[in-house]
């Protein structure tokens, strides 16, 4: 068993990340050098999340780093650890939002709502923050943790579902398990990628009230093996992302009712989908954070899954990419990429 | 809870505690000493500060000092100027930095820090803005890598376990030693590829084997000179990082500097080991300056909690070969010292090598 071990790990690498699919075109494209800017006493650090808002201002949610425990008397409480930039149109620092915020430790995503409300997905507190264009906290989703058992018992695999529903279905209310991503509907209901822990997309309306969950551990129709990125058409189509083994984005209504499937190539860590008559899809292929010489690039695809072009690849030079986990595309040929591996947001233009 | 926390603290002490293997002299005799003078109050910090564990320094081409040293809320770059005086600080809360270990600067005057805390590598431009990143650091979700026990996990091409130092041959291709829980150097292209490696998780004292690889320096022929310390031995390794011979009698191991210019000079640390054990300050220490060819030239230094000794030199910085900057670990503290001439030699000594 012992000997075949690297065998099988290599073949489920293969699996996991296959080589870029074949007779794709691709795409001309630039990377300005130095697209956003900081003071001199702000790093980015891990780029989990970017995002425009309608006036062009750009938003990262990234993991600067160093969350602190401090010792209570009886337990012990963990702070910080990500913060929440704006930049503008031109890519200069504007201003800090939620500095310290209690909702803040492990950043995984953040987007930008029709009105340019401001919401954050952070997998370690477990919490949405929806914050207005002012950056004043507006609606909460989740709530963190009180405090943190260490060292921690290790987190069952997949978590059980409630009142006999399936694992990974969650819990009928706004408790997450490392949630990954958030999308809106023309009524501005709320989706909640859910996550890595769990395995489910829940539903709240625009005022926060828990709709519904769907979606459970597998790889059946509407199941999902990690939900990682999630994006909703003005019609209310609903596209998740499925990694983990599943390596596809499935389609749902607004309901939550399975409507059909297409592949992914690869790891799908991060999608967009472009606004107007004709949208389309960029679904990344993120190599993992540990290997730069496989997979990395991404893709341009019709609703239907038609691979229409692809670019870039895994590295730490402009033009490559670092595993991706958010791609803002509002302007459907000047994307902005933020990258997990090179601390970094790309501003890609396609040619 | 507090129990989990009190035996985790406890077993953190008991790995402190555990003494550091008994030191060796160096076997090598008849070495002349190198006179040299301490320059007094080198560092001028800004009131106010300190600076802590000084495990690192480096010096630009326009002479700058740079020492990334371990401090709080966690470690620190600081930037100073030729004469010593302070610039500012460059990474402030950067993800990349939690426990210093050391800091190299490139011939483009690039900063580059080794991070064993983050199990980060990081290339800073001479601004201070990050242009490369090598390694990850563990995500902190359910704080689960506080402490890594068992045995070494498989190394892997792009990350590391606790590095311990970067250097560059003049092509620009990037080694790094690495370190405590891996024991192994690794070349990648200056891009940031991975190119091949020396060694692995395990330790090993075969030649191109290493038992905590400290401290590393690249030549200009491109050789990678490998301070490996619990083996009490330097190695020089070829470009592809093929062992070339290892030197056996100068010491532990501790860290390692190479001079610039076309007459490159080596110099090895004997470091005092932590914790002053009765006796060490006796036999270990001095810092020995060599040819590329490994004939010894002489020593200097010893230990000491006052100026001009030093304690448990972590990082020489060399570039003029006769100014030689050191960073203490155990006395926070920077000093520079101006080298003379040592006492003429009647004969040849050199390191002990072997094939």
């Amino acid at each position: 068993m012992k000997r075949f071990l690297p065998l099988l790990l290599a073949a489920a690498c293969l699996a996991y990340f296959p080589a870029a699919a074949q007779n794709v075109p691709d795409i001309q494209f630039d990377s300005a050098a130095n697209a956003l800017t900081t003071p001199d006493d702000i790093y980015l650090g891990e780029v989990s999340g970017v995002a425009t808002d309608s006036k062009g201002n750009v938003y990262v949610y990234t993991r600067t780093g160093h969350p602190t425990i401090s010792l209570g008397g009886a337990r012990a409480f963990a702070h910080g650890g990500s913060r929440l930039f704006q930049f503008d149109r031109n890519g200069r620092y504007t201003r800090e939002i939620g500095k310290d915020l209690y909702g803040f430790m492990f950043a995984q995503q953040v987007r930008v709502d029709k009105d340019d409300n401001i919401w954050t997905v952070d997998q370690m507190t477990n919490m949405i923050v929806k914050f207005d264009p002012q950056g004043r906290v507006a609606l909460l989703l989740g709530r963190k943790a009180e405090a943190n058992p260490i060292p921690t018992p290790p987190p069952p695999a997949v978590p059980p579902g409630v009142q006999g529903a399936p694992p990974g279905s969650g819990q009928p209310r706004d408790i997450f398990d490392r949630p990954t991503d958030i999308a809106f509907d023309a009524q501005g209901n709320i989706f909640v990628a859910d996550g890595q822990g769990n395995a489910r997309v829940a539903k709240f309306t625009k005022d926060g009230v828990f709709v519904k969950s769907f979606g459970s551990k597998g790889n059946g129709d509407g199941q999902f093996d990690v939900v990682r990125s999630i994006a909703i058409t003005a019609q209310g189509d609903v596209y998740v992302a499925d990694g983990g083994n599943n390596h596809r984005i499935e389609v749902f209504d607004t309901n939550g009712t399975y409507k059909r499937q297409f592949p992914a190539v690869g790891n799908p860590q991060a999608i967009c989908l472009t606004t107007g008559a004709n949208p389309i899809l960029y679904v990344s292929n993120s190599n993992p954070p540990n290997n730069i010489d496989t997979a990395g690039e991404i893709y341009k695809m019709d609703l239907n899954g038609k691979l229409l072009g692809k670019f870039g690849r895994a590295g730490k030079m402009l033009k490559e990419f670092g595993t991706v986990n958010a791609i803002d595309c509002r302007n459907p040929n000047q994307l902005y990429v933020g990258e997990i591996g090179n601390l970094r947001v790309q501003k890609i233009t396609l040619r | 809870m507090t129990r989990h926390l009190a035996s985790a603290c406890a077993a953190a002490l008991l790995l402190i505690a555990v003494p550091v293997s008994a030191q060796n002299k160096a076997s090598v005799t008849g070495v002349p000493e190198i006179p040299f003078t301490s320059v007094p109050n080198f560092l001028k910090l800004p009131p106010g500060e300190y600076l802590g564990e000084s495990v690192a320094v480096a010096t630009n081409s326009k002479g700058y000092i740079y020492v990334y040293h371990r401090s709080a809320p966690t470690t620190k770059l600081w930037e100073f100027d030729a004469n010593g005086n302070f610039r500012r600080e460059i990474g402030k809360g950067y993800y990349g930095f939690e426990f210093a270990h050391s800091v190299r600067i490139d011939k483009d005057d690039n900063i580059w820090t080794v991070d064993e805390g983050t199990n980060m590598v990081t290339k800073f431009s001479p601004q201070g803005k990050v242009l490369m990143v090598l390694g990850r650091r563990d995500p902190p979700l359910g704080f689960a890598a506080a402490t890594r026990t068992g045995p070494n996990p498989p190394d892997q091409n792009y990350t590391f376990c606790r590095p311990t130092d970067v250097g560059w041959d003049p092509q620009g291709n990037i080694f790094v030693s690495d370190g405590y829980c891996n024991n192994r150097v690794v070349k990648y292209s200056p891009e940031g590829r991975f190119l091949a490696k020396a060694g692995s998780e395990k330790n090993g004292k075969a030649l191109g084997e290493f038992f905590l690889p400290h401290g590393m320096q690249v030549d200009g022929n491109g050789h990678v000179w490998v301070a490996d310390r619990t083996n009490f031995r330097y190695q020089e390794l070829d470009n592809n990082l093929k062992p070339i011979r290892e030197f056996t009698n100068i010491g532990v191991g501790w860290t390692i500097c190479i001079s610039q210019g076309p007459h490159q000079y080596v110099f090895a640390s004997n470091s005092n080991p932590n914790g002053n054990a009765p006796g060490t300050w006796d036999i270990t220490g001095e810092i020995y300056k060599m040819e590329l060819d490994g004939t010894i030239i002489g020593r200097f230094g010893k230990p000491g909690k006052v100026t001009p000794g030093f304690q448990v030199v972590h990082m020489m910085d060399c570039r003029n070969p006769n100014e030689i900057i050191l960073g203490e670990i155990e006395s926070w503290r920077v000093q520079k010292y101006i080298l003379g001439q040592p006492q003429a030699s009647n004969s040849t000594i050199k390191a002990a090598a072997a094939q």
